[in-house]
């Protein structure tokens, strides 16, 4: 019965889908409607074709192992996409004529910016953290995921909010919003896979089969429902039409602002931040076969990380119309953040004292151990950067992008290649990665790339912060902009190449990882004597 | 009074002290005495099962009858 409810629904979905497409005021809608159609399309054809077939009788006492595995695959697809588009804009900066007269409105500096961040963020981000949600709550809930099928609704449901968020970039529909830049529709359908994703992990916590609920479950719960709170609230539109793409924000003016970097902060804080520390108080211990440093700590930093976080937006609106009180505010929250990082940067740390050996064996262990130094780094950075008197200096520089990336590729990047390296034999039973000296080939790269990349933004934007503040001794301006433009342009083929490095990594990982699951031998079955409980 | 103001005056009086009072609750209930044997258990959680669900009655065998536990 629930099958042909499924497929009446999928059914007016392709029609409905359809008629918006013909009705269509703009390219972006269209596509997007034909984007609904086709997968309402594929899934009908999916379901009609086994609906005379008995249910899959599913064994409880097995993990659902096949969203996580098709969304490891994604988020190494997706981070190839976003690097590389990632490397495409660095050189359009530092060489304006790849903006090809072709390809204006479509592939120009504006378009793909946009397309680039959500790409790693939300597509190679959000994949790996939802998959590693699925692995993470099964392992420490000792149960399989709540809600039968809803998993592969959710990762392809994902899937299908990207897809409408690129093409939507592309083709110039955005709301304008940092982070936020996907239009009503795609934004209504983001709220409804999220609100699937909360109730499956929520379904499988609340069945589980441990007495406690381990650390990094919180981290990844607080992501879900913070971002979930964000999403909605950041997002308070009113279509122009409902067969366009378009839409009028009912926030305005400071409002708006506040609203927007409360959510865009909090973007960093609880969806790259919160969720990828879930990742790290589970893979780390996993990988260096040892618990967390200390389980006490890692509980004050939850708690401590999340009453701040979400008060440290303000410090984007430094020098604003923005009350002065608001930005003092933001500044003290972000500054006061420092410690609870600081905290969970030792955390990570210390989990490997008494097996700092195992960083001179495991390029894993060093990934991942990077990834905490970066995570510390950025967590330093960031909370003297919203500093007023630094900012004043920083903002609207390439400091900020360097910093951005030190956190996003050097922490983000080397937990989520970490734990993919930890995932891959695991979840396709092999005995063991393909290569180790490949994953140290992704380790240099990928390390030298973020250096480079770090350290040219640093020096150009201080360098292009001092320009801009420069007065001679009438009290004139010094610099025009197009001057610091062309002074910046030796950082800008050095950020290129950190890039273009870093993409290789990525490149190499996904090679190794393909033939860890197509040519490495397979996992031999676990004895009966250790696959019986200890009791 | 307008919704504004009155909202303002809860938010930095009654609900900074709620916030404030939690915060520093959870910290003391962290440190309580008693609570080491059971960090260290969570602690320890994730390094059992890594290839299959645990036994369906696991959860009150491990909460209730932590001694049972200890005797096996």
């Amino acid at each position: 019965m629930l099958g042909y409810i499924k497929l009446a629904i999928l059914g007016f979905a392709v029609v409905v889908a359809a008629v918006a497409a013909g009705l269509a005021r703009d390219l972006s809608y269209q596509i997007h409607a034909l984007i609904f159609m086709v997968s309402a399309a594929i899934a009908f054809i999916w379901l009609i074709r086994r609906v005379s077939e008995p249910a899959p009788v599913v064994d409880p006492n097995t993990y659902m192992d096949g969203p996580v595995r098709f969304g490891v695959i994604a988020t190494a697809f997706w981070g190839v996409v976003g690097f590389l588009v990632g490397v495409v804009i660095a050189f359009q900066l530092a060489f304006p004529w790849l903006n090809f007269e072709w390809a204006q409105g479509f592939m120009n500096f504006g378009r793909l910016r946009p397309l680039h961040t959500s790409a790693v963020i939300f597509a190679f981000g959000g994949n790996a953290l939802i998959s590693t949600a699925f692995y993470v709550v099964q392992r420490t809930s000792a149960a399989r995921l709540w809600g039968g099928s809803l998993a592969w609704f959710v990762f392809w449901g994902y899937q299908v909010f990207i897809l409408l968020a690129a093409t939507g970039y592309v083709t110039g529909s955005t709301q304008s919003q940092e982070y936020a830049e996907p239009e009503w529709l795609a934004d209504l359908w983001l709220t409804i896979v999220w609100v699937a994703f909360l109730a499956i992990y929520m379904g499988t916590l609340i069945k589980r089969r441990e007495p406690h609920i381990y650390v990094a479950n919180w981290f990844y719960l607080a992501f879900i429902v913070t971002v979930a709170m964000l999403h909605l609230i950041n997002n308070v539109q009113i279509p122009v039409s409902f067969l366009g793409s378009a839409s009028i924000p009912v926030w305005s003016g400071v409002q708006s602002a506040m609203i927007q970097w409360w959510y865009g902060h909090n973007a960093v804080g609880f969806f790259l931040t919160a969720g990828f520390l879930g990742m790290m108080y589970y893979f780390i211990p996993k990988q260096a076969e040892r618990p967390v440093y200390s389980y006490k700590l890692s509980i004050m930093h939850f708690w401590a990380l999340i009453f701040l976080y979400i008060w440290a937006g303000p410090h984007h609106l430094h020098y604003t119309a923005l009350p002065d009180w608001a930005q003092t505010l933001g500044m003290t929250f972000s500054i006061m953040l420092w410690m609870p990082s600081w905290g969970g940067m030792i955390n990570g740390l210390m989990t490997l004292s008494g097996a700092w050996d195992k960083l001179r064996t495991d390029p894993i262990i060093r990934m991942m151990v990077v990834a905490v130094g970066f995570y510390g780094m950025a967590t330093f950075e960031g909370p003297m950067m919203s500093i007023k008197a630094v900012n004043s200096l920083s903002h609207y520089t390439d400091w900020t992008i360097g910093h951005v990336h030190s956190g996003a590729l050097g922490w983000n990047g080397m937990i989520t290649f970490g734990a993919l390296y930890y995932l891959v034999p695991k979840l396709w039973q092999r005995e063991g990665l393909y290569s180790l000296r490949l994953v140290s080939w992704h380790f240099w790269l990928a390390t030298i790339g973020i250096v480079l990349y770090a350290a040219s933004m640093w020096v150009t934007g201080i360098m292009e912060g001092l320009m801009w503040r420069e007065v001679d001794a009438q009290g004139f301006l010094v610099n025009s902009f197009a001057d610091t433009v062309a002074a910046k342009f030796p950082m800008y083929v050095v950020r290129g190449i950190g890039g273009v490095m870093f993409l290789t990594g990525a490149i190499i990982m996904c090679y190794n990882l393909w033939k860890t699951v197509t040519s490495t031998a397979e996992r031999k079955p676990a004895s009966v004597g250790s696959a019986v409980p200890a009791e | 009074m307008e919704t504004y103001s009155l909202l303002r005056a809860f938010a930095d009086s009654w609900h900074l002290l709620f916030m404030f009072c939690f915060f520093i609750g959870v910290f003391v209930y962290i440190l309580r005495p008693g609570g080491k044997k059971v960090h260290e258990d969570t602690a320890n959680m994730i390094f059992r099962n890594d290839d299959k669900p645990a036994a369906e009655d696991n959860r009150k065998r491990q909460a209730g009858h932590a001694d049972l536990r200890e005797a096996k």
